[in-house]
């Protein structure tokens, strides 16, 4: 807990110091800054609780037995196109893709397929883009950067499996 | 309120690629908002068919306290955006992130995805406030991949607990290549999509 207390500590202090920094030039840009982040976050609350709380339950009812059983390091490159797809259907949030990764893991999964299923969900989870990433970014940049990381977990499995790590 | 003379905003020709202003326009329900409700109303009942009112429960109370968890790097994040977007110098910001920045302004958007600090709410409104201020989509791509492949917060926070460390770490090293692909992918395609558009 203590790295998370760090990261905090991280944050509010850059934030400290940008806002020292806007206070420099002229107070008025620091009241805008402040104004504007406060009202980014109240419009953006209600979607983050939608995200969050909704998760655990999507969570608690997709068939992780069988995305695992897709894993297998026999699968080859089919079971990484099937780790993709996989990640881009399990939900966002913190925990998920890494506790089914894990698992697979455990259950003998292929390290490149699990390799590729959490890069995968790491960089377009669906639920992810249109729940936390819409509301923050333009909407063209969220789709235009989930369409070109497209290949990236083939290229991390396609690593993986030649230097046969992890 | 909003007619106070504080108000000190973006010249209108400033903002990149006449996308409004980030996370100020945005409806806050649309139909995929809607769609995922419906998919999480569905998904509570199964819940609740499979294990009672408890599993509901259960589930819920652990979400509330991860959603109280993150309310304040939320707030952090969307300070940090909104500051970012009105001191960083606008000239500069194209200069380093801008799409004539090459080979550079892709390694300081990786660089700088992989120290940024906190969470997604920190990196999507820092990402957003840089597209503002004249990056390219190939930097800020470079930048998102790389504070979610290389980015410490979620691998110390997350990854290495569930994952162990021997995972997590090749993880890693694997992907450092990764942000670095995709914005040279995302700026290439950007730039062929749009040749035919006056910058």
């Amino acid at each position: 807990m203590s790295a998370a207390l760090l990261i905090d500590v991280i944050l509010w202090a850059s934030v400290a110091a940008l806002g020292f920094m806007a206070w420099q030039r002229r107070r008025p840009v620091l009241v805008t800054s402040l104004r504007e982040g406060t009202m980014d976050f109240i419009h953006i609350v209600p979607r983050i609780a939608l995200g969050v709380i909704g998760s655990g339950y999507i969570a608690a009812i997709i068939p992780a037995e069988l995305i695992i059983g897709a894993l297998g390091p026999s699968s080859g490159w089919l079971g990484v196109a099937t780790a993709v797809v996989a990640g881009a259907a399990t939900p966002g949030g913190p925990v998920i893709g890494f506790s089914i990764g894990a698992v697979a893991l455990k259950a003998g999964g292929g390290s490149p397929q699990v390799l590729a299923y959490v890069v995968a969900w790491a960089l377009f989870a669906f639920q992810r883009l249109v729940l936390w990433e819409i509301p923050f970014m333009p909407a063209k940049f969220v789709w235009f950067r989930a369409a070109v990381s497209l290949p990236l977990p083939f290229i991390a499995a396609a690593i993986a499996m030649a230097i046969g790590k992890p | 309120m909003s007619e106070l003379p504080l108000k000190d905003p973006l010249p209108a020709d400033e903002i990149a690629d006449g996308e409004p202003r980030p996370g100020k326009v945005r409806s806050p329900v649309g139909w995929s908002t809607v769609m995922l409700a419906a998919l999480v109303a569905v998904s509570a009942v199964l819940v609740y068919r499979r294990d009672g009112i408890d599993g509901v429960t259960a589930i819920l109370s652990h979400d509330l306290s991860l959603f109280g968890g993150i309310l304040p790097r939320v707030l952090a994040g969307c300070l940090l955006g909104a500051l970012i977007a009105e001191i960083l110098p606008h000239d500069k910001v194209s200069k380093s992130f801008g799409p004539d920045s090459g080979l550079k302004g892709l390694l300081i958007g990786t660089a700088f995805g992989a120290i940024l600090p906190g969470g997604p709410f920190t990196a999507y409104p820092v990402a957003s406030a840089l597209l503002a201020v004249g990056a390219d989509f190939g930097a800020t791509i470079a930048m998102v991949v790389s504070w979610t492949l290389i980015g410490y917060g979620r691998a110390v926070a997350w990854e290495l607990p569930i994952m162990g460390t021997e995972f997590t770490l090749w993880r890693i090293v694997i992907s450092l290549p990764l942000p670095l692909i995709a914005g040279f992918l995302g700026r290439v395609v950007y730039t062929r999509l749009h040749r035919d558009r006056p910058r």
